[in-house]
């Protein structure tokens, strides 16, 4: 939940009063309110927060995290279904391996694994 | 070194470290403070790619890990009522309450539902006016804002069946919380670069002054960590304590202004609990009194409420940065992601979930006695 995702903005309109976006994550389009970077223009990048765009972002940055972020599933587990997930990790923790671990290899079936 | 191929620019995962280990000459103690930060840390082996003088304690900073065992089984109460629609981000689903949780609430028929976005449960409400919908609001200082706004919303479109459970946490009051215990360790800051984006880094000179601790805002990345911590650790060896930012490319110095208006106008500062850690003073945001009528507490009568804390959990000590999970006897044996004891274990963002997905189980290693600061 406090991962922030950079996202390009395709398109903005009026709702309700208040400055939204369709904002692209690498693939995943959702709905964004500009309301706290309201003179973010279509083709800029962001970071957004649950739905709220909080400061603009550079493009090379902000394709440097996205790749980075696919490559770690982190887009799946915060875009993937949560209900999924939640069953996944009710359902089984997966053979705890031997001590020491390998960092950034094992991709064991604990709690983020459950929502790859 | 074996782990560094798997940094995006090994090279300069390199450099930094070799950094790093010229600047070192004696032990030191550095906090990070978001749960975001302790799982790249972990699953990039950050912290073992380090010097052994350099120990990185990982700070409270995960909103689902710290919202209060009362908020929770306040929240099942609600969301067990049938004329309520509950809505949550996903990874509130599995964190125990006192003896069920969000996910054991919907298939008993509650009408739970996640939400990317609290603007969403606000549409849900929109769509639903004969039913009462409750959005679950907890989160740090980037999270908040986006809640406050919905509040705002709400009130703007005349939404009347939309309600806030509050529990938001603020950062700096923790960092005060954390650096008067009699028992802290804690030598310098890795301050949560996303916090920073709204808030800015005009909370921490105080603090940084006060307690004679470096802060450093830092990202999410592993190269962001490591920089953080270069950064942090050659103002250690220099006897400086000051605020800089090693995450400027998300962070202005006076963050977000729009962002810190609305929390503003929506809520007011108040005294929060901190599953594991306690009441800290003025830590947390409750709706103001002009946005109270869409405060879930005044409008469901959740009072009353007798929690159960499993005795074996240790996650205080954790969130406190005093034991590391793997210390903790109930680690891997009692508590796991299948049946968790504490939210750290469940959590995407829990220190113990961390530990135990990147298989950190061995024995812990005896920190060194950190250097007293010049």
């Amino acid at each position: 939940m406090c991962l922030a995702v950079p996202g390009k903005v395709l398109d903005i309109e009026e709702r309700d009063g208040t400055r939204m976006a369709t904002v692209d994550f690498g693939g995943v389009v959702k709905e964004v309110c500009l309301e706290y970077v309201p003179d973010l223009r279509v083709g800029e990048y962001a970071i957004v927060h649950v739905g709220f765009a909080l400061q603009r972002l550079d493009e090379e940055s902000a394709r440097h995290t996205l790749a980075l972020f696919e490559e770690l599933g982190l887009l799946q587990e915060e875009f993937g279904d949560p209900w999924e997930a939640a069953a996944a990790s009710q359902g089984g923790d997966g053979a705890v391996a031997a001590a020491g671990g390998a960092p950034a290899a094992a991709l064991g079936d604990g709690v983020t694994e459950a929502s790859r | 070194m074996k782990y560094l191929d798997e940094f995006q620019d090994p090279q300069l995962a390199r450099r930094l470290l070799d950094e790093i280990r010229a600047t070192v000459t004696r032990p030191w103690a550095l906090m990070e403070v978001c749960g975001g930060q302790t799982h790249t840390i972990i699953r990039h082996g950050i912290d073992q790619l380090l010097p052994d003088n350099v120990e990185l304690i990982h700070g409270p900073g995960c909103p689902v890990c710290v919202t209060p065992l009362e908020v929770i089984d306040k929240a099942l109460e609600i969301a067990s009522r049938p004329d309520v629609i509950f809505c949550s981000f996903g990874d509130m689903l599995r964190v125990p309450g006192s003896d069920r949780d969000l996910f054991q609430v919907r298939s008993h028929g509650g009408d739970v539902r996640v939400v990317y976005s609290p603007l969403d449960a606000l549409k849900i409400a929109q769509q639903n006016p004969h039913r009462e919908v409750v959005f679950f609001g907890i989160g740090f200082e980037t999270t908040a804002p986006p809640n406050a706004m919905t509040v705002h919303q709400a009130r703007k479109l005349g939404i009347p069946n939309f309600s806030l459970l509050v529990s938001h946490v603020r950062v700096p009051p923790a960092i005060e919380a954390i650096m008067t215990s009699p028992s802290c360790r804690v030598q310098a800051f890795l301050a949560a670069g996303h916090v920073c984006s709204v808030m800015g880094t005009q909370e921490y000179p105080e603090l940084a002054e006060r307690f004679r601790v470096p802060i450093v805002v830092t990202g999410f990345e592993p190269l962001d960590i490591l920089e953080g911590i270069r950064r942090t650790v050659r103002q250690l060896e220099r006897g400086e304590h000051t605020v800089d930012n090693a995450y400027p490319r998300a962070v202005r110095p006076e963050g977000n202004p729009a962002a810190q208006a609305m929390l503003a106008d929506v809520f007011e500062v108040t005294d929060r609990a901190w599953r594991g850690i306690g009441t800290i003073a003025a830590s947390g945001w409750r709706l103001s009194e002009r946005y109270r009528a869409y405060d879930a507490e005044y409008r469901f009568s959740v009072d009353g409420i007798t929690t159960r804390e499993p005795a074996a959990c240790r996650s205080g000590e954790v969130l406190q940065g005093l034991i590391k999970p793997h210390e903790c006897e109930a680690f891997g044996a009692t508590c796991t992601p299948r049946s968790p004891l504490g939210a750290t274990m469940v959590s995407s963002e829990g220190a113990c979930a961390a530990y135990y997905l990147y298989r950190r189980l061995g024995t812990p290693s005896t920190p060194q006695e950190a250097s007293p600061v010049a």
